[in-house]
């Protein structure tokens, strides 16, 4: 059968089984509709999704570079402006894209205050070009190039907080979502395409492949994380935390053995000190955002 | 194939790419256990499943690459993941 598809995002996209990224993108355009311009930096969306002289979108699309991702951006917000037209323009990266490469393009761009949506899919690392780690990427995850061995627990430094940072330059609306909840983010990229100013939206999209889960446990990963307080679904308006998803919160362990990235912290043998630290990370989350719901005993 | 300028790309071609040759494992949808509430639309990562005039899902299985999500997420149990037989 080939019926209509049921969307802006064809199918035909080349994207693994199970890819939180092609959720993500398809719930993007939904919310957003056809009246939008997509600027893609270079990542794994970017490649899945138009192999030429194939595309799986069906609005405007155009491929920056890694780097200037948010000034293509930027230059056809002005564009538009300058003929008096209202189409809204999306900017979609990876974190690579997004946390390392593209940053100084971003923040010029939210300093200059053009009126676009930055949406990055957060799967914390270089997935396209092969699991190296990005500023995404948790504390002792196990990626190419920090892989977990004798000499190693993965890498060693935290996730870079680029929500906070693109809240210092004023954003009017800054906020993180998670492809396990598509609703809340469907609501997100609303607000943030009706807010007028630079605005950012951080994606959580666990990658199976590069994760090294199966990928029907997409969702089900994703929630994890939020239940365990290692990844906070918050929104913040003009640098005000105004609303927090809440869970009864579960130790990281449940998240973190079902992944073949934190594998080395269970086998051979379970790395207590390491786990501990990542706890750390996830009791700082709660404390700072108040995830916590209070059971009633 | 000679590269047009700016590599433009007809809208939404991809659809001549039919990724349903990957599966491996095949959703079958029980109909009778099936509570219309569209959740297997909606997180769908290809977007191949359309509803028929009464609610009840119905997969592009030209395209369904088999990642099983509908049937993980599935609150009635109303999906099944069958090996594929070609």
């Amino acid at each position: 059968m080939t019926g209509e598809s049921c969307g802006l995002f064809e199918y035909g996209h080349r994207a693994c089984g199970g890819c939180a990224a092609a959720m993500a993108a398809r719930t993007i355009l939904d919310a957003a509709g056809k009246d939008t311009i997509i600027v893609s930096a270079t990542g794994c969306m970017e490649v899945f999704s138009t192999p030429y002289p194939e595309t799986a979108w069906k609005v405007p699309w155009i491929h920056s570079l890694f780097e200037n991702n948010s000034a293509v951006a930027s230059g056809i917000v002005a564009s538009l402006k300058k003929q008096g037209r209202k189409e809204k323009v999306i900017a979609l990266g990876g974190d690579g894209a997004t946390f390392d490469i593209g940053i100084l393009c971003l923040s010029g761009a939210f300093e200059r205050g053009h009126d676009f949506v930055y949406i990055c899919y957060d799967n914390e690392a270089y997935m396209n070009t092969g699991i190296q780690r990005s500023g995404a990427t948790p504390y002792d995850a196990s990626t190419t190039t920090s892989p977990a061995g004798k000499c190693s627990t993965g890498n060693r430094r935290p996730k870079k907080d680029l929500p906070m940072i693109l809240a210092a330059h004023g954003a009017p609306y800054v906020a993180t979502a998670s492809v396990a909840y598509l609703p809340d983010l469907k609501k997100k990229v609303e607000k943030a395409i009706a807010t007028e100013g630079p605005c950012y939206l951080q994606v959580h999209a666990p990658c199976c492949t590069g994760w090294g889960f199966e990928g029907e446990k997409t969702m089900t990963i994703g929630k994890l994380a939020i239940e365990t307080g290692l990844w906070v679904n918050y929104e913040m308006e003009d640098g005000k935390v105004t609303r927090v998803k809440k869970v009864v919160r579960k130790p990281v362990e449940v998240y973190l053995k079902e992944q073949r990235r934190f594998r080395h912290l269970f086998k051979p043998k379970l790395n207590e000190t390491e786990i501990a630290k990542i706890q750390a990370v996830a009791d700082r989350n709660a404390e700072r955002f108040g995830i916590d719901i209070k059971l009633k005993k | 194939m000679a590269l047009g300028l700016g590599c433009s790309a007809k809208p939404g071609k991809a659809k001549e790419n039919r990724t349903g040759s990957w599966r491996t494992f095949r959703p079958e949808f029980l109909h009778e256990k099936c509570t219309k509430c569209g959740l297997c639309s909606l997180v769908c990562p290809e977007g191949c499943i359309a509803e028929d005039g009464e609610g009840q899902p119905v997969p592009d299985y030209d395209y369904c690459k088999g990642c099983g999500i509908c049937a993980e997420e599935c609150p009635g149990q109303a999906i099944e993941m069958k090996k594929e037989e070609k």
